[in-house]
């Protein structure tokens, strides 16, 4: 009883409060569980993701489990959910403040830890990192660089200043950290079978490179 | 050159990063296009990612939001509304402007980080998709009007994308989940649009869901790719880079991970259209030159489509 007491104390500051605190996201607690987002949601149709159980977890904050699992990163932000609520709760803006706390408790992909990484570096997402792509410029007639920040140093600075003003390098070193982290907790837990792992990966890999 | 006078004819062309980095052909036939319907799109000086909404968004808006908005100041100096090739693009620039015009908390806190870099965002200019330009400004009426080749014959298979239309609220074609303006583009070229199940579905390459869970995201691809074989398309036409490559490479990685083949020539609206007008196929990056390095898109031939075009199937 003490511990579901303990539990409800923390609910009261949990997810809730975090996505309220954004006066878009404030029709969040109005949501009435249809399953309407569930319904139309593509990424449902073939992965774990369930909308409603999203929503549903968030507000009575279950955090941990929510934020450090992978279904938040299983929408492809489509929108269909959010045009068809009809409590017109906005469902992907949420899913996407969501994303923003378990990314400032460095629970990122690492993948996209490696496209930010880009980004600081160049102020491209995707840049020309190969002579290849600029070559393919030229055999359209266009100049080897395109005129971004490719062509502009100062304006690579100018994104730098901004990402160093709000801290997103800190933000990308710290979820670098976690990951680190995490691996190696997991790697303690069970060392021979993630060697395992590693191999059939490696395999697959070299399979699907053929 | 179009009929109406009235519309803006400059406009700065915001790239990306996909479409000038990856597939500079969109880039390419894009300002052709336009050149010969009389709009000039000029450099955008500067500009980064803008930044995407899948990865960036996701981790921070706060700073999703100031380097979005120093991308639209380079516009507000040039005194020119903004063109956009790209659906997420679009959908951040979009997002932002409205934003930082409707909410004045916000509008001070990014331009506090703004002022760092000698810039404030003042609201002056607007953010445009190009199909919102083809379609509401130009016309599919003037469109057809300068087809010299009709496409006649050709059937294809329409991809909207998703951040083209939605969030509808913001978008300028209001809430409509069976849209058919991008339709009427591609049908005024004199190709065919043929109806397909789940037409407006997601590609599967957004939500940053490409890079960190890629069979899911081949999965999308794949169920779009089969839905249109059924439908028994010739062609896919989108309007959207990062689409364009889902679809292109996307047909490689579907085969290597579902072992399903597909072979759709994938056309950007302005290699589609250029094609009609009479530009080049090797200037619209839809027939390789000599010079086109290995390894480079596009992934599925484009040519037996031109091919198809030029003996009048």
């Amino acid at each position: 009883m003490v511990l579901i007491k303990e539990q409800i104390k923390k609910i009261d500051k949990s997810i809730v409060e975090e996505v309220v605190e954004d006066e878009l996201l404030e029709r969040f607690k109005s949501c009435y569980q249809c399953g309407t987002c569930t319904g139309g949601c593509p990424s449902g149709r073939r992965a774990a993701i369930r909308t409603r159980d999203v929503i549903r977890q968030a507000l009575v904050g279950l955090d941990d489990d929510l934020l450090s699992s992978d279904l938040l990163w299983l929408c492809s932000t489509c929108y269909t959910c959010y045009e068809r609520c009809p409590r017109d709760v906005p469902t992907t803006d949420i899913i996407i403040k969501l994303r923003n706390i378990a990314s400032h408790r460095g629970l990122m992909k690492g993948p996209h830890l490696a496209v930010s990484k880009m980004l600081i570096e160049t102020g491209h997402g995707v840049p020309i990192n190969d002579e290849k792509w600029s070559n393919l410029r030229k055999s359209l007639k266009l100049t080897p660089l395109p005129p971004t920040v490719h062509s502009f140093p100062e304006a690579v600075k100018e994104v730098q200043t901004i990402i160093k003003e709000l801290k997103f390098d800190e933000l990308i070193a710290y979820g670098e950290e976690v990951k680190k982290k995490l691996a190696e907790e997991e790697k303690k837990r069970a060392p021979e079978r993630i060697e395992e792992l590693e191999a059939e990966l490696k395999q697959l890999k070299e399979e699907a490179g053929k | 050159m179009t009929e109406s006078s009235d519309i803006t004819r400059d406009y700065d062309l915001y790239l990306g990063c996909v479409a000038p980095n990856r597939y500079p052909m969109i880039e390419a036939s894009t300002v052709q296009v336009f050149k010969k319907l009389g709009i000039n799109l000029h450099d955008m000086k500067g500009a980064s990612c803008c930044p995407a909404p899948g990865v960036f968004r996701s981790f921070d808006i706060p700073t999703w939001r100031a380097i979005a908005s120093r991308n639209i100041t380079i516009a507000e100096q040039d005194r020119r509304d903004i063109a956009v090739m790209c659906n997420g693009c679009f959908g951040t620039l979009l997002e932002a402007n409205h934003l930082m015009n409707s909410h004045p908390d916000q509008r001070t806190e990014t331009n506090a980080i703004l002022e760092k870099v000698g810039r404030q965002f003042e609201g002056t200019v607007k953010v445009r998709h190009i199909i919102d330009i083809l379609y509401n400004d130009v016309g599919p009426k003037a469109i057809s009007d300068m087809v010299i080749q009709p496409l006649r014959g050709v059937k294809a298979a329409v991809h909207y994308g998703c951040h083209l239309l939605k969030p509808s609220e913001t978008r300028p074609w209001g809430k409509d989940e069976n849209p058919t303006f991008f339709d009427d583009i591609v049908e005024a070229s004199g190709a065919e649009s043929i109806d397909y199940k789940d037409k407006f579905m997601c590609c599967g390459a957004g939500g940053g869901v490409r890079a960190a869970i890629k069979d899911v995201s081949m999965d999308f691809t794949r169920e779009k790719l089969s839905n249109m074989k059924d439908a028994g398309v010739d062609i896919i036409v989108d309007c959207c880079p990062f689409c364009h490559l889902q679809f292109d490479l996307g047909q490689v990685e579907v085969k290597a991970m579902f072992g399903e083949e597909y072979r759709f020539p994938v056309i950007y609206i302005s290699q589609l259209l250029g094609l009609a007008m009479g530009i080049s196929p090797y200037d619209l990056g839809l027939i390789a030159t000599k010079d086109k390095p290995p390894g480079t898109p596009p992934f599925i031939p484009t040519e037996p489509f031109v091919k198809k075009v030029v003996e009048g199937m």
